[in-house]
């Protein structure tokens, strides 16, 4: 029995001890923010590879969900004579939900991963070392501007996804289930609030933040070697997505659980 | 002066340095040789607190490092790494001058890149290296590189970390008299690893040899050939018979 429960509590002290490590780095990153230096010119690179780059990535799967999205509504409206609420459940869906989530797994599988990737070969190739003894906090230069990127890019990010997964909606909603154009966009706008947008917003803004910390996190914990790096970046990515989705599903239960 | 007196330091039950004890003095050139592995780049890596001894004390100037306000005490340092650890997002002149763009040694970008322009010549690469990327060089540039950056800034104490392996033997000759010429002239102290001998006369006052993680010899390089310690002798003379196994 104590054998049992020792099993089962070494992996949820393992978890715990995890977690405390990455909120104790959050909570020096976000020192390190407050106080100079600020790399500029690296805040502007990751600001590109963060938030430009990734439009392509968004657009499309945001363009293929929201198309997917209003087929299904369409289908399961139907067996309910209530195909017409396409435009409203679509929007809200993208907004709220998908929007948000979709761009945050694609945050997480394409930043996540370059930035652990970049920071684990960094460590294993004695790079941060060297940063180190050039007197320069790797804190400071390589964690806060990528994870400022991240925070402020990712809700523009969701906001370019949510709007591009609507036009997937009203592309297949008008150009193939015969849906009035101008009504469409008409009961879509009545059916949206800006709390819609803020949550769809609020969340873009933690996902960016949570995919670019866990990133730079085990990035800098990586363990030596080729095997190290991998290693990190698979670590990173999973954790990131996880944490995404945990984080969807607190955020949600606190905007509209009530 | 640097002062290390009973620095261990284990990875997991792996014990790297069970003791080390050594002293550098001010502006002398010190040579630390030994077998790879024997935990000589871990050694500097205790001195600029990279790697934090098991136990032991570390002064420098008589003051324990670990109290030492971390910027200026860093400020005070140059070191070129085993592997040159080049920034590889940056090109060859930004590498050299990055404490010159940024931070309290700060200066004009042009200015930056004249001094840059200026080590690089002094470590035997032409000014179009500057402009490249670290990954456009083969090994003995990125080396050479990497110990331009080292001495941009003009430290006062500076670690080579194997600063010829790697290099052909003019280039060799060259980085050797670079060294030297950096310690009498800038009046620096440098600690030298390496493993090539004709290295060793050339760059050093005073020679350490670290073995089985306690420093097995130390001394002026004009007694290192007279030493009578059998593990120096093996290693200087380069035999596979002695007191150190060749298979460790
Ligand atoms: N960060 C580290 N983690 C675990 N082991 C390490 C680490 N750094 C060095 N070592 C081990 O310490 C020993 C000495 O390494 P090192 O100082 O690089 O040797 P060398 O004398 O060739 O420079 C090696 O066995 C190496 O594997
Ligand atoms: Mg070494």
């Amino acid at each position: 029995m104590t054998g049992f429960l020792a099993a089962l509590g070494r992996p949820v002290l393992a978890v715990l001890a995890a977690f405390g490590r990455v909120a104790l780095y959050a909570v020096q990153t976000l020192a390190s923010l407050v106080r100079p230096p600020f790399y500029t010119r690296e805040f502007l690179a990751a600001l590109l590879h963060v938030g430009w780059l990734s439009l392509p990535v968004v657009g499309l799967t945001a363009i293929f969900t929201g198309g997917a999205l209003a087929l299904q509504i369409y289908a399961g409206g139907q067996r309910f004579n209530a195909e017409a609420v396409v435009p409203q459940i679509v929007a809200i869906g993208m907004v709220r939900e998908l929007g948000p989530v979709l761009v945050g797994l694609m945050i997480a599988a394409r930043v996540t991963s370059s930035i652990a990737a970049e920071i684990a070969t960094m460590k294993v190739t004695e790079q941060i070392d060297a940063l180190v003894t050039l007197s320069t906090n790797p804190l400071k230069y390589l964690t806060v501007p990528r994870v400022l990127a991240g925070t402020l890019t990712v809700p523009l990010l969701v906001a370019v996804g949510d709007i591009i997964g609507i036009m997937g909606g009203f592309l297949v909603a008008t150009g193939q289930l015969g849906f009035n154009k101008a009504t469409y966009i008409q009961n879509t706008l009545d059916f949206l609030e800006s709390a819609d947008v803020v949550s769809s917003l609020i969340k873009g803004a933690v996902f960016g933040c949570i995919a670019t910390l866990i990133g730079c996190y085990h990035g800098m914990a990586s363990g030596r070697g080729a095997m190290g790096v991998g290693q990190a970046t698979k670590t990173a990515v999973a954790a990131a997505s996880i944490l995404i989705l945990a984080a969807n599903f607190l955020l949600t239960s606190v905007m509209f659980g009530s | 002066m640097i002062a290390l007196s009973h620095v261990t330091k284990a990875f997991g039950p792996k014990q790297v340095l069970t003791g080390v004890d050594l002293v550098v003095p001010k502006g002398q050139s010190m040579v630390v040789i030994g077998g790879s592995g024997t935990g000589k780049s871990v050694l500097l890596k205790c001195i600029l607190g990279l790697v934090q001894p098991d136990q032991g004390l570390i002064t420098l100037d008589g003051q324990d490092v670990r109290t030492a306000e971390r910027e200026a005490f860093l400020a005070r340092f140059g070191m070129l790494f085993q592997g040159g650890a080049l920034f590889d997002s940056l090109r060859v002149w930004e590498n050299v001058a990055f404490r010159l763009l940024r931070g309290p040694l700060k200066r004009p970008k042009a200015e930056a890149r004249a001094i840059a322009v200026e080590k690089l010549r002094r470590v035997g690469l032409t000014p179009e290296t500057a402009d490249l990327f670290p990954a456009e060089l083969s090994g003995g540039m990125q080396k050479r590189v990497g110990l331009a950056r080292a001495i941009a800034a003009q430290p006062e104490i500076i670690f080579f970390d194997e600063p010829t392996t790697g290099l052909d033997p003019i280039m060799a000759g060259v980085i050797n008299d670079l060294i030297r010429e950096i310690v009498t002239e800038m009046g620096a102290t440098a600690i030298t690893i390496t493993h090539d001998m004709s290295s060793v006369r050339a760059i050093a006052d005073r020679v350490a040899m670290l073995h089985d993680g306690v420093i097995q010899w130390t001394g002026p390089v004009a007694e290192m050939d007279n030493a009578p310690d059998p593990y120096l002798q093996q290693f200087i003379h380069g035999r596979a018979e002695g007191p150190i196994a060749a298979i460790r």
